[in-house]
C-alpha cells in the first residue's frame, strides 16, 4: 500500500517514506548539528510531562476504578486498587445488567458507526473525487454552502431536524441517528485535498481510452489510489459517530435503541432517580469499554490519522 | 465562511501540471449527487424550516399565527438568553487561550526536538480526544466529588478542604477543565502536524543569522502555522459557543450550579423539549448561529490579515 503521507500535499516531497517525524533528521545523516539533531533536554521533557500527567491520569483512574467494587469506589483512594479485584466480575455484570441492555447499546452503536460513519465516508469520497477530478456547473458553490455549513452550530440544528424526521416518522428510530451522520463536510474536505494529490487525471483518460466508463475508472482506478485518504475520514467519521451524544438524546426515546453513549448516562442517572438502583461501579465499567476499541483504534492506525490531520492542517 | 482553500490554491509544490479536467460536463454530479441530496436533507432543510418556524408563533387561543419578526424581537429581549451567551463568552475568552496556549506549547516541544520519548508524547496527548464527551464528563464528575472522587481524596490525605468543584462559583472552571482535557491533544496534534511541514532550510538560515531559539519560534514557526492557528481558534470558538454536552451530563450532579438555560444550546434544547416551544426555541437557535458564525467570519479575516 502506498504511504498515506506521499500523497498529501507539502509533504510528498520531503518525506517519500512516510515515516512519522521531522524528515532531514530522519533521512539524511547530515552532521548541521544544533539546527537539525539539537540536544535531549531532561527539563523541557519534565515540563511537558506534566501535560502528559494531565492527559493520562484521568484515564488511569478509570482503568483502576473499574477493578472496584461499588463499595470499593466509595472506600478506597481513586489513583490505587481496593482490597477486593473485581474487575472481571464487574465487566460480566455490564453485559448482564438489566437483562443484557449493555450488549443492545453496544450493537446498537456498531449499527449507528457502521452505517453512519461507512456511508459518510462513502460519500465524501465520491463527493470529494467529483469536486477534485470534475469541471461542473456549480462547483464552486457547492463547495461554499459545505464549508459555510460548518459553522452553523449542529445544535441548533437538532430542534428542526427533529421536527421535520417526527413528521416523516423517522424518529425513535436508527434512521434519524444514522442519517444525518452520513454527512461529513470535513471527511468531503479531505478527500477532495486527497484525490487532487492522488489521482494522475492521465491514469484517468487512459481508463477511459482503454473502454472503461466513468463508474469503472472510479472503482478501478481511483478507489485504491485513495486508500490512505479513506481510512483517515474513516477513522474520524468513526470517533464522530461513536461518541454522538446530542443527537440520538434528541432524537431516541426508546432506550433499546440508545447508544453507548445514551445508555452510560441514563445509569449514571439512575441512583438519582426515586427507587433507582445505583451502579456506579457498572458506570465505570461500561465507559472503559467504551473507550477501548477507539483507543485501540487510534494506536493501531496512527500513521493514517495523522497524515490526514497533516493534509487539513497545511492549507492556508 | 470560508475556513479553507481549494487544494489547488494551496498547492506548495512549484507550477503543478495544469490539470486537463473533461470539458465541462455533468459527470461530476453523478458522484457529487448523493451527498447534496443528503446534505440538502439533513442541512439545508433544516434551516430552511427553522427559518420558517421562527416567523410562527404557536398560542393557547388561536393557534399558530404568523407573527412576523416578534420573536426575534423577543429574543433580543431575552435576559435568560443573554445570561447564557455572556456564559459562554467568558467561557471562550479564558478556556480557549489555556486550551490553545497549552497545545501550542505542548507542540513546539515535540517540533524542537529535544524531548525524550516524542512519539510516546504526542499519542499520549492525543488520546483523550477518542473518549466520548460523555464518559470524559461522568469521568471527572466522579473524580470532583469532594467526598469520595480525587478531590475528596486530596483533602483527605493533606487534610485541608478544598471547594466544590461542582459549587456555582467554581462549575464553569471545571466544565472548562473537561473540555480542555477534551481538545488540547487534538489542537496539538493540528499545530505539529503543521510545524513539520516548515521548510528546514529556513531554520538553518536562521541559524546563520544567530537567531537563537526564541527568535526562530517567534519569527519563523508562528508566522509559518498562522493558518493552522487561526483555523484551531475559529474551530474553538464554534465548539465553545455550542456548549451542551458537559454541563447537561454534570447537571445531575450541580443542580444548584447548572440551570437549564446555562448556554443558549441548553436553553435551546429545554425550551423545545422541556417547554414544547418550538417556534421560539428556533428563533434563538437562528440568532445564536448568526452570532456564531459573524463571530467566526471576524476571527478569521483579522487572523488572516494580520501577524500573530
Amino acid at each position: 500500500m502506498t504511504s498515506p503521507v506521499a500523497t498529501v500535499p507539502g509533504r510528498s516531497a520531503a518525506d517519500p517514506s512516510g515515516t512519522p517525524g521531522p524528515v532531514p533528521r530522519l533521512r539524511t545523516p547530515r552532521h548541521r548539528h544544533s539546527a537539525d539533531k539539537p540536544r535531549r533536554s531532561v527539563l523541557l521533557t519534565a515540563l511537558t510531562s506534566l501535560v502528559l500527567l494531565y492527559s493520562l491520569v484521568p484515564l488511569v483512574w478509570l482503568a483502576i476504578s473499574a477493578t472496584k467494587t461499588q463499595e470499593g469506589l466509595s472506600r478506597s483512594a481513586g489513583l490505587w486498587f481496593d482490597g477486593d479485584f473485581a474487575l472481571w466480575d464487574n465487566i460480566a455484570e455490564t453485559f448482564t445488567y438489566d437483562d443484557g441492555v449493555f450488549t443492545r447499546w453496544l450493537l446498537n452503536t456498531l449499527l449507528y458507526v457502521g452505517l453512519g460513519a461507512g456511508g459518510a465516508t462513502f460519500l465524501a469520497v465520491l463527493g470529494g473525487y467529483a469536486l477534485a477530478k470534475f469541471d461542473f456547473p456549480g462547483r464552486r458553490a457547492v463547495f461554499a454552502v459545505v464549508i459555510g455549513a460548518v459553522a452553523v452550530p449542529g445544535t441548533a440544528l437538532a430542534v428542526p431536524t427533529f421536527l421535520m424526521f417526527s413528521e416523516m416518522g423517522l424518529t425513535n428510530t436508527p434512521w434519524a441517528v444514522i442519517v444525518p451522520s452520513l454527512i461529513s463536510p470535513f471527511g468531503l474536505y479531505l478527500m477532495w485535498v486527497f484525490a487532487t494529490e492522488a489521482i494522475p487525471t492521465e491514469l484517468m483518460e487512459a481508463a477511459r481510452i482503454d473502454g472503461a466508463g466513468e463508474v469503472r475508472t472510479f472503482f478501478r482506478v481511483a478507489l485504491p489510489l485513495l486508500a490512505p485518504g479513506i481510512v483517515t475520514v474513516l477513522l474520524f467519521t468513526m470517533v464522530a459517530t461513536w461518541n454522538n451524544y446530542f443527537l440520538p438524546l434528541v432524537m431516541l426515546k426508546d432506550p433499546d435503541w440508545y447508544p453507548l453513549t445514551l445508555g452510560l448516562n441514563s445509569w449514571n442517572q439512575q441512583a438519582a432517580t426515586a427507587g433507582g438502583e445505583p451502579v456506579f461501579n457498572l458506570v465505570v465499567t461500561g465507559s472503559l469499554l467504551t473507550i477501548l476499541p477507539l483507543i485501540a483504534a487510534f494506536l493501531l492506525l496512527q500513521r493514517y490519522w495523522q497524515s490526514g490531520l497533516a493534509a487539513g492542517s497545511v492549507k492556508e | 465562511m470560508t475556513t479553507l482553500q481549494p487544494p489547488a490554491a494551496a498547492e506548495p509544490r512549484p507550477a503543478p501540471p495544469p490539470v486537463r479536467r473533461d470539458r465541462r460536463s455533468w459527470t461530476g454530479w453523478g458522484f457529487l449527487g448523493p451527498f447534496v441530496a443528503v446534505f440538502a436533507l439533513v442541512f439545508l432543510a433544516p434551516i430552511a424550516y427553522s427559518v420558517y418556524l421562527s416567523l410562527f408563533r404557536d398560542q393557547l387561543i388561536g393557534g399558530t399565527t404568523f407573527v412576523g419578526l416578534d420573536n426575534y424581537a423577543e429574543a433580543l429581549k431575552d435576559e435568560q438568553f443573554w445570561a447564557s451567551l455572556g456564559r459562554v463568552s467568558l467561557f471562550l475568552a479564558v478556556q480557549v487561550p489555556i486550551m490553545l496556549g497549552i497545545a501550542l506549547l505542548v507542540a513546539l516541544a515535540l517540533d524542537s526536538g529535544r524531548l525524550y520519548g516524542r512519539d510516546f508524547f504526542r499519542i499520549s496527548v492525543f488520546l483523550p480526544y477518542a473518549v466520548p464527551a460523555v464518559v470524559a464528563t461522568l469521568m471527572w464528575g466522579f473524580m470532583y466529588g469532594t467526598r469520595f472522587g480525587l478531590v475528596g481524596d486530596i483533602n483527605s490525605a493533606l487534610g485541608v478542604s478544598l471547594p466544590d468543584p461542582l459549587s456555582p462559583d467554581l462549575v464553569l472552571a471545571s466544565i472548562g477543565n473537561i473540555v480542555t482535557w477534551e481538545f488540547v491533544g487534538y489542537n496539538m496534534l493540528i499545530f505539529y502536524s503543521a510545524l513539520r511541514v516548515v521548510p528546514h532550510s529556513l531554520y538553518e538560515a536562521a541559524q546563520i543569522d544567530g537567531a537563537g531559539q526564541i527568535r526562530v519560534i517567534t519569527a519563523i514557526k508562528l508566522p509559518a502555522i498562522r493558518g493552522a492557528l487561526v483555523i484551531a481558534t475559529v474551530f474553538s470558538i464554534i465548539g465553545s459557543f455550542q456548549l451542551f454536552n458537559e454541563p447537561s451530563i454534570l447537571q445531575p450532579l450541580a443542580r444548584n450550579a447548572i440551570t437549564t438555560d446555562y448556554t443558549p444550546n441548553y436553553y435551546t434544547y429545554a425550551l423545545s423539549f422541556n417547554g414544547q416551544q418550538h417556534n421560539y426555541s428556533a428563533t434563538v437557535a437562528i440568532v445564536m448561529g448568526l452570532i456564531t458564525m459573524v463571530i467566526a467570519y471576524v476571527v478569521q479575516l483579522r487572523g488572516m490579515r494580520k501577524g500573530v
